[in-house]
């Protein structure tokens, strides 16, 4: 029976991470029961770690995957193609998913009213189609495509947000997010007039015999700023923090820890992939719009979230922040320093989103993610509070922590291009990090709560479990690195071989 | 058992403390008795079975995971971190004693989270002791500070909370900043951060270069108190006084300049920094350390700012040791980490004493006092001429040896410093000795008189134990620098 049906998917397990989310996204609108829909989320959720997991063992032991969709032989039909880089993202992606949506029904009784849940969980579904589709299609135009999907249904769980500022806030992204997704759109079509083809591996092939072209410029530059924007760089960020801080709990856990990486992706895929180094780097020095901007990024994220009052917006800034770190390793275009910002996505995706976990219990027990929320907190909500201590120490970059794993490799990455100020500068920002981590443990260990606050318990074990999973593995991967700085290592030597 | 798997234990037994502190948090002196029995297990462990290797020659070594490509978790035991382990784990057990009788004397709160947290800065000092790399060394030196931040902030004042920003700030900043660039350097450098005899930078790393690698470890090592560095030690002595006494005078600062030390000696390797003079610059550093914060400890009236900044100078002669590149240099320095040790930890006590039995902080208020604390004063005095480096303290013979290192460099302003820094010391330890000797009591102080008025004992004989203890070493000098010898080659 298991090897009929392995048999039966076995070489269809790329195009169920797709196919499955959308289906079930239906069969959830069907349901209608809140928890019947849930189950069936998490049914696919979970599918789609094993299936991720299998994909990237397959990756690792026989190579890059190549599917042709509807049995239309490539370049003429449409392709999915994984590879190490993107079998590590859907990776993060699909674990990340699943682990949220284990959260979510304590999560979402206080945010959003149980009629709505099964829409929800609906969007949330569809959304995954989007990202997961970004991650493993293998044409241009359908990580347009794919795109506008994740797009469209976050913009609904934005909205879904308590405060009524969810509504401007997903409008506001709605509005930047398609200003992005057009500039994609544009840049592919640029590409798509000069070379004929949107198969990736195609274009790529194509371009390096057209040489310099005034065309291919203008569309790397569409493409850089739409990415940029779907990505939250410094200084196109404006809508980041304001959609974190108003979608529910945990679709900014989600999003902060999916949507932001997927869109890295696409930028890492686009300037590796198809313009190549030696086209992005060399001809056009790339490196010196990223790298300055990265280091914007690191600053001008971190010295802002040492200012917030709602811890939700003071993290939303340290993703900008982040998302600095992870640009920069790009603009390194070296082993190291790709490395670093490959294996960021990883690291970052595991503790932000740990820490926004830690704030939807917040949520649910106190009601609030101001900074005054949390003081005795540490006595109040040991567990919560640990928590968010250690996810801050990984965020720092303590060793042992994944943190310091990237750092270690971005640091290293700058040392190797031969900018140490700009290893100084990595480094000096993680200090700023010290200080808005700090703050709050101060409060939360310090300052004793007020004698009129209510009197609260430990966060559901419903959302401490996946909260301390995410937390842990922050810890876990910190110290045994073989499986994220072993696929991030070796992907960015293949983006670097040129080989796609 | 063999000696591998025992540098393994005595990394995580303080660790088990905890777990029987928390079991037996409802019965302090239960949960005392089992910081206790870790205490004396781990100096077991340390003395007993880690130390007949090391003297025999033997460098015990215990490979854990390798984190990244090069970059492993591992301890191996060489003659300075023997001696460091020694220090923390065995003055660990007197200090625990001491706290017992301070804590309760002094109606502390939180007790249960705060010898947790001395367990865990202890484990972090093994670690640091037995670390067989500068990657490992970074990890528990890490865990040193972030595991003492509650200590310093342990009275939940504004004043405490503002220390402790201090204190993590200065201490977290420049690890990251500097010390975690120095790493890095190294490793891109030499392909490694083994500790290795002779060291592993040369030819690797040349001219200014090596001293800016120099001054990132010097620097970056923000335990080790270096000015302009330093200011986080006065502001850590808001915490209890055990703390002050293990953390700030022995364990958290010797961390640092053993640190610099085993830097200098298994990193740079002291022919380099001989031959290329790279290490000149530390020297006066060190040097304007040591007199300047003698100067400032001067001008304190509250007793424990001037052990602060008494000690701030103190271990800048460590620094100054490693600084000068020379044999004799490098073994006082290390032996300077355990003079020091027992002549500190002598006056943290006799200050902590002082403060449960007479309730004074300030050394103006001292006048007469050692009347009536007979055997807390006459410590002072022995730890005093301890920290001066007076016969028959064992603090004479360190600072022998760091001026025979001073001569074998030729640096004779260097001697003329550690000489006005004795002189300088007299003048700030001993008007506490004389005041509370030879003054007479204030004419409205109603206890004057009154007799023998000493703090709880388990707050008095700690003390005496280890200004004992600094005579002791006068006469085991030898055994010292035999084992410290071990490190150069």
């Amino acid at each position: 029976m298991m090897d009929a049906l392995w048999n039966l998917i076995g070489d269809d397990l790329a195009a169920l991470q797709i196919a499955m989310p959308l289906l079930t996204a239906t069969v959830c609108i069907l349901v209608r029961r809140p928890m019947l829909a849930w189950g069936v989320a998490m049914f696919n959720a979970w599918g789609a770690v094993v299936n991720a997991s299998i994909l990237l063992h397959r990756v690792l032991t026989t190579g890059t995957i190549s599917y042709a969709e509807g049995g239309w032989p490539v370049p003429w039909g449409i392709e999915l193609r994984i590879d190490l880089l993107n079998a590590l993202v859907l990776l993060v992606v699909t674990c990340i998913c699943a682990v949220v949506l284990t959260a979510a029904p304590r999560a979402l009784a206080a945010e959003v009213p149980e009629d709505k849940h099964y829409l929800f969980y609906a969007a949330y579904l569809l959304c995954m189609t989007g990202l997961a589709g970004m991650t493993v299609t293998g044409d241009a135009f359908n990580i347009f495509v794919f795109l506008e999907i994740s797009s469209l249904a976050s913009y609904a769980l934005i909205s879904q947000g308590p405060s009524p500022r969810a509504l401007t806030s997903a409008l506001q992204y709605l509005m930047m997010g398609t200003i992005g997704g057009t500039f994609i759109l544009l840049g592919i079509g640029m590409l798509y007039m000069v070379t004929g083809t949107l198969n990736i591996v195609d274009m790529a092939n194509q371009l390096g015999a057209v040489g310099p072209n005034r065309t291919v410029l203008v569309g790397m530059a569409f493409i850089c700023v739409g990415a940029g924007i779907k990505l939250a760089v410094f200084p196109l960020h404006v809508w980041l923090p304001n959609a974190y801080t108003y979608a529910p709990a945990v679709v900014t856990a989600f999003l902060a820890a999916t949507a932001t990486k997927v869109a890295y992706y696409v930028l890492v895929r686009f300037i590796y992939s198809i313009f190549q180094v030696n086209f992005a780097f060399e001809v056009n020095r790339l490196d010196a719009v990223l790298i300055p901007v990265g280091i914007a990024a690191m600053f001008v994220g971190s010295l802002v979230a040492i200012f917030q009052d709602d811890l939700k917006r003071m993290l939303a800034y340290s993703s900008v922040a982040q998302i600095g770190y992870m640009v920069l390793g790009l603009g390194l275009a070296n082993e190291h320093g790709l490395t670093g910002g490959l294996v960021h996505v990883f690291n970052h995706a595991l503790m932000k989103c740990g820490l926004f976990l830690v704030l939807a219990c917040l949520l649910v027990r106190v009601g609030s993610t101001k900074l005054a929320a949390f003081a005795g907190l540490g006595r109040r909500m040991p567990l919560t509070f640990a928590a968010f201590v250690l996810g801050g120490l990984s965020l720092i970059g303590v060793p042992m922590t994944v943190g310091f794993v990237s750092k270690w490799y971005l640091v290293l990455g700058a040392l190797d291009a031969g900018m140490w100020p700009v290893a100084v500068l990595i480094l000096l920002s993680s200090l700023l990090a010290v200080i808005y981590i700090w703050r709050v443990v101060e409060v939360g260990y310090f300052r004793t709560a007020a004698d009129d606050a209510p009197e609260v318990s430990e966060a559901p074990f419903s959302m401490l479990l996946p909260t301390w999973v995410l937390i842990g593995a922050t810890v876990v991967f910190g110290v045994w690195t073989s499986l994220s700085v072993g696929v991030a290592s070796a992907a960015a030597r293949m983006l670097l071989g040129g080989a796609s | 058992m063999s000696a591998a798997s025992a540098v393994g234990l005595a990394v995580v037994w303080p660790l088990f403390a905890i777990v029987l502190i928390v079991i037996l948090r409802k019965s302090p002196n239960l949960r005392e008795a089992g910081t206790l029995l870790t205490g004396f297990s781990l100096f077991g462990v340390v003395a007993g079975v880690i130390l007949p290797v090391v003297t025999a020659g033997g460098r015990p070594r215990l490979d854990v995971l390798e984190v990244l490509p090069g970059l492993s978790l591992a301890f191996e035991v060489e003659p300075l971190g023997m001696l460091f382990a020694m220090v923390a784990s065995g003055l660990w057990i007197v200090t625990t004693f001491y706290a017992i009788g301070y804590m309760r004397g002094h109606h502390e709160s939180n007790q249960t989270r705060f010898y947790i947290c001395f367990a865990i800065a202890i484990s972090g000092a093994i670690g640091v002791a037995f670390a067989a790399n500068v990657f490992t060394l970074f990890v528990f030196y890490e865990l040193i500070t972030l595991s003492t931040y509650p200590l310093v902030t342990h009275a939940g004042t504004e004043k405490a909370k503002k220390a402790g920003r201090m204190y993590l700030g200065i201490l977290m900043g420049t690890s990251i900043a500097f010390l975690l660039f120095a790493m890095v350097w190294t490793w891109l450098a030499a392909g490694t951060t083994e500790f290795t005899p002779g060291g592993i930078l040369a030819g690797k790393v040349t001219g200014v270069e090596l001293m800016v690698l120099l001054a990132l470890y010097a620097f970056g090592t923000g335990k080790a108190a270096l000015m302009p560095f330093h200011r986080w030690l006065p502001a850590a002595m808001v915490a209890p006084t055990p703390v002050s006494a293990l953390l700030h005078a022995v364990a958290v600062v010797k961390a640092g300049v053993f640190t610099v030390l085993k830097v200098v000696v298994y990193v740079f390797g002291i022919d380099l920094l001989a031959t290329t003079d790279a290490s000149r610059w530390l020297t006066w550093v060190a040097a304007f350390t040591i007199i300047a914060a003698s100067c400032v400890a001067l001008t304190k009236d509250n007793l424990k700012a001037r052990l602060a900044y008494s000690t701030i100078s103190q271990l800048s002669y460590i620094v100054l040791g490693a600084a000068l590149a020379t044999t004799a240099g490098v073994i006082g320095g290390g032996m300077h980490i355990v003079m020091h040790a027992f002549g500190k930890i002598t006056l943290f006590f006799c200050a902590g004493a002082i403060m449960v039995g007479a309730h004074k902080t300030e050394i103006s208020e001292l006048d007469g006092l050692g009347r009536r604390m007979p055997f807390t004063f006459g410590a002072f005095l022995l730890g005093s001429l301890s920290v001066i480096g007076l016969p028959p303290m064992g603090g004479s013979w360190s600072k022998w040896f760091l001026m025979l290192g001073a001569a074998e460099a030729e640096q004779w302003v260097m001697m003329l410093v550690l000489m006005a820094s004795s002189l300088l010391s007299i003048g700030y330890l001993m008007p506490v000795v004389v005041r509370g000797f030879f003054r007479a009591a204030p004419a409205d102080d109603h206890h004057a008189g009154e007799g023998l008025h000493e703090a709880p004992l388990l707050c008095v004989l700690p003390p005496v134990f280890t200004a004992v203890g600094g005579i002791v070493l006068f006469f085991f000098a030898d055994d010292l620098w035999r084992l410290l010898t071990g490190m150069v080659p």
